[in-house]
């Protein structure tokens, strides 16, 4: 049994007007503890979606429908009140701006004991006391817990909001984009600090970001996601060295390299719409590679190795066998 | 990229930059000023030289902070440079009254950031394109007009050309907006294009295509292309220079390769060593500056780098370094006294805490 499962995840939106549009499509995943994975994929393929799904925190004009498994209990089946005794206490997340992720007008400190007190963690004295070790762990000196938050910079409140996902002792955080308003010098720092807490709390670290590189470096897994689905997902070696999905591949070859002497290429075309059905592969009008099946049938997920799972015409048995 | 021959280079340069210093005020309070006390200055870019060539990319990268927009802005005279010399085609435009300025906007044009903000949400594709050549007088008539229109929306790459002539912005990608901007930039055929962060804001599998369309641009028109970036992956793929800024100076320059495969100056050290490899076999190991930039108000004497350098020496404090010359290394120039001793000896890697 994972930690975290999630089983055939769904979440469509109503549009203004009529129509809906369909962003996560039949989602799989799984995630243990102590595990770091990515979600990566182009902005709109459903990545922060399928995250605020399992935090229970999409608005109301979103219908999920799956199965939702923290250590074998499903969450979602009783919507709002089976998913709101985990939400921060067994699943914590740290949100893309931390400018927005603070009260103004209350101090750091305060607003780290609020979800400890919510949630009967601690109080008093005891979340104090928590408030400055946390505070302490994420390389901020406990003395600032007084401070407001417009007293800090930018890299000290992602560091807070890290802190205060912290709080509750979560099993799963979830971070969107954690580091990209920040500068590099500060992202890497920040970066580094979160794989270290992952080790050292044995938290089951999902990162959700459009940067490879910071995944390939941080993550231990990867979830390529691309139009609500999932393209492929395997180890991070083995998605760098031996894709198995056209996207993966196109995706790093789009993304430039320090030293790399390969030729940056990007991918022409655009996504496309989640609000009308899709037939076939959601990827072929893009894809270099496609063939006629890949735009009649879509292609189901299919796995190529130990944890290696992709959705791609190009390995499906028949293939290799009339070839 | 392609290194220009010798013949170009005798050349005189499309821009040259000597000494610009930029200076912002600092507000002052009320008692303050009752007091007489005296007004302090935000030392942004202080004293900075460098050569542009038609045809040539040119990034400018370092943190936020370091001056890189200051310079951009000082350049095309949105803000108005302390001291220093800026001459374009040769010719001296530092101080150059609005009324002058305006003939010289056709030569130099600005791509910005964020493509959602910097175009007009009530003009179509077509209007944006033809926005400029209203304002400079540009094509006899409606026909031409439409015809040029065209021909730009083509090239940049938005073909075909009827179809996003009639869209609003609301209507396009990012990465379609951003060549939208573009084609706008290119209507007064411009000899310098200014871009700041030009595809930060757009999606990973579209960046490279906007990037090659300004590669690509540059070398047609020998147009001279300066980018501003902190991201030093993009500047080592698509610039032929790199100059790399801290606390209002340049530190480090050369050319892009050479700067990234043999950095010299102990900021660019750690500045490529926070880059994540794209391989996750190649583990990288950041090395991580501890602390902040100084003040730019109070900018210390000797090496402004001197407070964070992990080879810092007394000597550091007191001397102010200027730009050397890399001994072996055609163009590459750095400002550090100890680049020669410190060149093999191992950054110490400070853990992030």
């Amino acid at each position: 049994m994972s930690l975290l499962e999630v089983v055939d995840l769904n979440v469509w939106f109503d549009l203004p007007g009529s129509g809906r549009l369909h962003a996560v499509q039949g989602v799989d995943l799984a995630v243990e503890r102590g595990e770091r994975l990515g979600l990566v994929g182009e902005s709109g393929c459903g990545k922060t979606t399928v995250m605020m799904a399992l935090m229970g925190l999409l608005p109301s004009s979103a219908t999920v429908s799956g199965e939702i498994r923290l250590e074998g209990e499903d969450i979602l089946a009783g919507g709002e009140d089976t998913i709101r005794p985990h939400r921060w206490v067994d699943m914590a997340m740290v949100f893309q701006g931390a400018m927005n992720a603070f009260n103004p007008v209350q101090t750091i400190g305060r607003q780290i004991v609020e979800p400890m007190e919510l949630h009967g963690v601690a109080s008093g004295q005891a979340a104090r006391r928590r408030t400055s070790e946390l505070l302490e762990m994420v390389g901020i000196p406990a003395s600032a817990a007084k401070r407001y938050p417009h007293e800090f910079s930018g890299g000290m409140r992602q560091r807070a909001a890290l802190a205060m996902a912290l709080a509750c002792d979560p099993k799963v955080l979830f971070a969107d984009e954690p580091t990209t308003a920040l500068d590099v010098m500060v992202q890497a720092q920040i970066l580094m600090r979160l794989v270290e807490l992952a080790d050292e709390l044995d938290l089951a670290l999902v990162l959700v970001t459009h940067d490879l590189p910071v995944v390939a470096q941080a993550c231990d897994r990867a979830m390529v996601m691309y139009a609500g689905r999932v393209a492929e997902q395997a180890d991070m070696d083995v998605l760098f060295h031996d894709p198995r999905h056209p996207y993966t591949e196109l995706l790093f070859a789009a993304t430039p390299d320090l030293y790399g002497e390969d030729h940056v290429v990007s991918i022409p075309g655009n996504p496309p719409r989640l609000d009308q059905k899709l037939v076939g592969c959601p990827f072929a009008p893009r894809c270099p590679k496609a063939m006629d099946v890949c735009r009649r049938e879509e292609p189901l997920p299919l796995a190529i190795g130990t944890g290696h799972v992709a959705a791609c015409h190009l390995n499906s048995p028949a293939r290799e066998a009339t070839a | 990229m392609t290194t220009l021959s010798n013949d170009a280079q005798l050349e005189p340069p499309l821009l040259e930059v000597l000494d610009l210093v930029t200076y912002y005020p600092v507000r002052r309070s009320f008692i303050d000023s009752l007091q007489r006390r005296p007004r302090q200055w935000a030392h942004a870019v202080d004293g900075i030289s460098f050569d542009l060539y038609g045809g040539r990319m040119l990034a400018l990268v370092g943190e936020s902070g370091c001056g890189k927009t200051t310079t951009a802005q000082s350049l095309l005279r949105m803000v108005e440079p302390t001291s220093g010399t800026i001459r374009l085609e040769g010719r001296d435009i530092t101080h150059l009254r609005q009324r002058e300025l305006r003939p010289l906007r056709r030569t130099m044009q600005m791509v910005y950031q964020d493509p959602y903000e910097s175009l007009d949400p009530r003009f179509r594709g077509r209007q944006t394109v033809e926005e400029p050549m209203l304002v400079h007088g540009i094509g006899s008539g409606r026909a031409e007009r439409r015809a040029l229109v065209d021909e730009l929306l083509e090239r940049v790459g938005l073909t075909p050309p009827h179809l996003y002539a009639d869209r609003y912005p609301h209507e396009m990608s990012g990465g379609q907006r951003q060549r939208l901007a573009i084609a706008a930039s290119l209507v007064l055929n411009p000899r310098l294009l200014v871009t700041d962060e030009p595809v930060s804001m757009l999606d990973v599998s579209v960046r490279a295509g906007v990037l090659e369309l300004l590669d690509s641009l540059r070398r047609e028109f020998t147009m001279g292309v300066l980018m501003i970036t902190h991201d030093l992956s993009t500047a080592s793929h698509f610039a032929d220079d790199i100059a790399v800024m801290y606390l209002g100076r340049i530190v480090e320059r050369g050319p892009a390769k050479e700067v990234v495969r043999h950095p010299r100056h102990p900021y660019t050290r750690a500045l490529l060593s926070v880059v994540p490899a794209r391989d996750p076999r190649r583990r990288t190991t950041p090395h991580i500056l501890q602390g902040e930039a100084p003040d730019p108000v109070a900018v210390p004497t000797g090496c402004r780098f001197a407070s964070r350098c992990p080879f810092v020496i007394d000597a550091c404090r007191e001397h102010d370094p200027v730009l050397d010359p890399v001994s072996g290394a055609a163009g590459h120039e750095v400002a550090c006294i100890r680049a020669d001793e410190i060149e093999s000896a191992a950054l110490p890697e400070v853990v992030g805490k």
